[in-house]
């Protein structure tokens, strides 16, 4: 019998519990169901819901996973990434619309593929790479271009595509993946074996404020990129009054060039769930979310089957471990998948989202530990910050802060990729210079760094002496290198051009900044710059980092204001002043060929 | 409540009470803080950051960021009032705004603090986007060409309407203010009594059939620069 698009969207709202709290789940399945999310079935939606319907359509226009119009069966993704345009990008596009007859964004005739590109999916160590739906599929050759075409319409199967299998648990059943780990350097903290219940076990031998005092003496700082101090949140959230707290695991790892999430959910996601657990227990929530990037999709039927054997040994649901506590203690994790969104990696937009809204960063203050997910206090920390916190309590807050610096304890897990030969993940103590880490990594020609991906900094050679952490060079995981032949205002274009898309769109600054930071630079690029071009860039970069209203925009202008500071040279270069008074950047001859083309003559050029 | 919280904007010392924010004490002290997306009556919103102001040596939009005992307040700084300059810039150049036919003109906000702030013309390059308008409505039309994403409608429909008139849809520059149903603005239950309508700063939701109604010279800001009514409190305490 065929099912009507409304009883559709009723049966998905209803399993749902017709929760405003699982729209992204919501329009994920009626997208999967309808092909998109199409204008009736945002009302039919808003009408099971109760919520206006202009709310449901402003979500489904805010993520770029869904779609308001019909797209084909399957969906190519490609990664756009700087580092996937180093390695082949631009052809292997070409190739895909030669093969489709058809332009990015499109869908062929027969409603089968539609061809997008995507902002870096988190494989920039095998790059090029692409998302065939939920499958992933690693360094992408040409060669393969017309394989994938072939089978995907022969068969419609994208798990076919997946030629061979990772290491670790890309093999495992439930994950399948072609991803490989790339594991360059293991240990002495993270990357390392764990008693699934000891961190837990641990912790419920002492109070949740003893457990607090543990995270402060091992001085950890948030992994995410910001470094506040963790201890300190889980105190603001502890003291907080509220009828339930939340535990909010940011697996949204969306900075270009950063995958080390990835390799940890994939490899240790023990060691995450223990310390959310953990954090539960500290701050006394009994509820966890981790929201997980949409690119990362392939990973969730695995991590819900270890989030199902930690139920099964008692480290999770009611009662844990009751033989060791006196009281009841009730904590479980679930997983909520995001649809393309960048700035969901920032806290409150995170918070946001898994409300069903669309993914705007909150007013602050107040801040999450006081009033967060659905106005309870909740903390929210990086999927590397949970493993520190297993990881302390596993080996005690001194043997943790051993190891890094003063200000910056531990170790920290670095995606270093771009033109190197040992491309992967590395965990290193805090302190580690970039030179050295360059050695680590085989890219010792490196003629930049971008550290801490597009909202972190461009450093050249005459600061790789320079230090990891938190006090020198930030970094929440992201090291991308690039060598002597590298084009460096085509890596910061790159970079503008990834905010101006990533941007919500709420606040000035960031919403038109970043516009106008690719306006001036493609001028720039294309010849037309004058010297009082990077006084423009400079301007609107200061009040871009001002007075924008979260992270993404008081950063987004970092490649800007850094590739200026160290490579000043290759905009000058470009430079010169008007001839005769005129301003180079006015283009004469477009402004006049709309007028030109409606009289249907050429202009006639003057000659004085 | 008691007026127990100490605070300095410029220097000057000031009380509020708990729970205000720094624009609602410096607007009771006839000081004066340009704003657009802020509209007394409305939840803030924080969206346009003209009201920028440095907190304790950190930037915070004033609209939002409620008083603390102790708290220092920068207001009237060359580097602030070079941001607000850039921003009501970024403003102009973003959409398409013909302030010399406009039916606000006189009466429009962003219009207004350009004057205050001496912009004769903005220093970057017009984008030009390409923007439509709704005139469906039989009493009211929307030119989203002049539309600066202020939430002000939104907020107005919601919390002095009873409605939900207003939305917002698509992100970064592609945000923009959408209605509540499957077609256009007449499908909404918009009237032309709606407060929603009074709130718009600029000239993108006007009613029909008033448009230049205020002759040249009695207009809102023919006379005093906007925000003058605000410093007025301060001559008057």
């Amino acid at each position: 019998m065929n099912e009507s698009m409304e009883a559709k969207v009723a049966r998905i709202c209803e399993a749902h519990g017709r929760s405003r709290t699982r729209m992204l789940e919501i329009t994920r399945e009626v997208q999967s169901e309808l092909g998109c999310v199409p204008p009736k079935a945002v009302t039919a939606i808003a009408r099971e819901l109760s919520i206006p319907r202009v709310e449901v359509e402003g979500f489904v226009s805010f993520y770029a996973f869904l779609s308001d119009h019909p797209t084909g069966r399957h969906v190519i993704r490609l990664c756009n990434c700087v580092i996937d345009r180093m390695r082949g990008y631009d052809g292997i596009a070409k190739l895909f619309q030669e093969e489709l007859g058809i332009g990015m964004g499109e869908t062929t005739e027969d409603g089968v593929i539609t061809l997008e590109s995507t902002p870096c999916s988190g494989m920039c160590d095998q790059a090029p790479s692409a998302l065939v739906d939920d499958v992933v599929l690693t360094d992408l050759s040409r060669e393969r271009v017309r394989d994938i075409v072939k089978s995907l319409r022969a068969h419609g199967d994208p798990s076919l595509l997946v030629e061979r299998q990772g290491d670790g648990n890309n093999a495992h059943d439930l994950v399948q993946a072609m991803v490989h780990n790339n594991i360059r350097r293991e240990g002495p903290l993270l990357l390392t074996p764990l008693n699934r219940g000891e961190a837990i076990s641990k912790a419920l031998g002492m109070t949740p404020v003893e457990v607090i005092r543990v995270v402060k003496a091992a001085r950890v700082l948030g992994r995410g990129g910001a470094g506040f101090p963790t201890g300190m949140k889980w105190d603001f959230c502890r003291d907080a009054d509220g009828d339930k707290k939340y535990v909010l695991c940011n697996a949204d790892e969306g900075e270009p060039g950063t995958f080390k999430d990835r390799v940890l959910l994939t490899e240790m996601p023990d060691r995450v769930f223990a310390g959310m657990t953990v954090a539960g227990y500290a701050i006394g929530a009994e509820e966890g979310i981790v929201y997980l990037r949409g690119e990362y999709a392939y990973l969730r039927r695995f991590l819900e089957s270890v989030l199902e054997r930690r139920r099964a040994d008692g480290l999770l649901g009611k009662g844990i471990l009751p033989d060791q506590t006196s009281k009841p203690f009730n904590f479980d994790i679930r997983v909520e998948m995001g649809a393309g969104a960048y700035v969901c990696g920032e806290e409150t937009a995170l918070i946001s989202s898994l409300e069903g809204f669309r993914g705007d960063p909150k007013t602050r203050p107040p801040f999450p530990a006081q009033k967060g997910y659905l106005g309870y206090p909740s903390i929210v920390n990086n999927v590397e910050t949970f493993c520190c916190i297993a990881k302390i309590l596993e080996v005690g807050a001194a043997a943790f802060s051993e190891l890094g610096t003063a200000h910056s304890a531990g170790t920290k897990l670095l995606s270093v990729s771009g033109d190197c030969r040992r491309p992967g993940v590395f965990e290193v103590s805090f302190g580690i210079t970039v030179r050295e880490l360059l050695a680590l990594a085989a890219g010792e020609n490196a003629m930049a760094v971008q550290v801490g991906g597009p909202s972190g900094q461009l450093i050249g050679p005459e600061s790789f002496h320079r230090k990891i952490g938190f006090e020198d060079l930030a970094t929440g995981g992201s090291i991308m290198v690039f060598g002597p032949d590298r084009d460096i205002l085509e890596i910061v274009h790159s970079f503008v051009e990834f905010f101006e898309e990533e941007s919500c769109g709420y606040c000035t600054p960031c919403r038109v900044g970043n516009v106008l930071l690719k306006q001036t630079l493609e001028r720039i690029m294309d010849g037309r710059g004058e010297p009082e071009d990077l006084e423009l860039l400079e301007t609107v970069s200061r009040t871009m980092k001002a007075a924008s209203r979260c992270g993404l925009g008081q950063t987004a202008s970092n490649p800007v204001t850094s590739s200026l500071a160290a490579f000043r040279e290759k905009y000058e270069e470009l430079l010169s002043k008007g001839k005769d008074g005129r301003r180079r950047a006015f283009d004469l001859n477009a402004a006049v060929a709309e007028a030109a083309a409606v009289a249907n003559r050429e202009p006639v050029r003057s000659h004085h | 409540m008691s007026d127990k919280i100490r605070f300095s904007i410029d220097g000057v010392r000031m009380k509020a009470h708990p729970g205000q924010t720094i624009m609602e004490a410096a607007d009771e002290a006839g000081i004066y803080i340009p704003r657009l997306c802020h509209m007394p009556g409305l939840s803030p919103h924080g969206s346009c950051r003209v009201c920028t102001v440095m907190v304790n040596g950190r930037p915070a939009s004033a609209c939002t960021q409620p008083v603390a005992d102790g708290m220092m307040v920068e207001s009237d700084t060359p580097a602030l009032l070079e941001h607000r300059r850039v921003l009501i810039e970024m403003l102009f150049v973003e959409g398409n705004h013909y302030c010399m036919f406009c039916e606000r003109s006189g009466n429009c906000e962003l219009q207004g603090l350009a004057y205050r702030f001496g912009i004769a013309a903005p220093r970057f390059t017009y984008i030009f986007p390409k923007r439509d308008l709704d005139a469906s409505h039989p009493h009211v039309f929307f030119d989203r060409n002049r539309c600066i994403t202020c939430a002000r409608c939104v907020r107005a429909s919601q919390e002095l309407d009873g409605k939900h008139v207003f939305g917002f849809v698509g992100r970064s520059f592609h945000k923009r203010l959408a209605f509540n149903s499957e077609g256009p603005l007449a499908d909404t239950d918009l009237e032309v009594t709606d407060q929603a309508l009074d709130a718009c700063p600029v000239g993108a939701l006007l009613r029909k059939g008033e448009g230049y109604k205020v002759p040249i010279g009695q207009r809102l800001y023919d006379h005093e620069p906007i925000g003058s009514e605000i410093e007025a409190r301060k001559d008057a305490t």
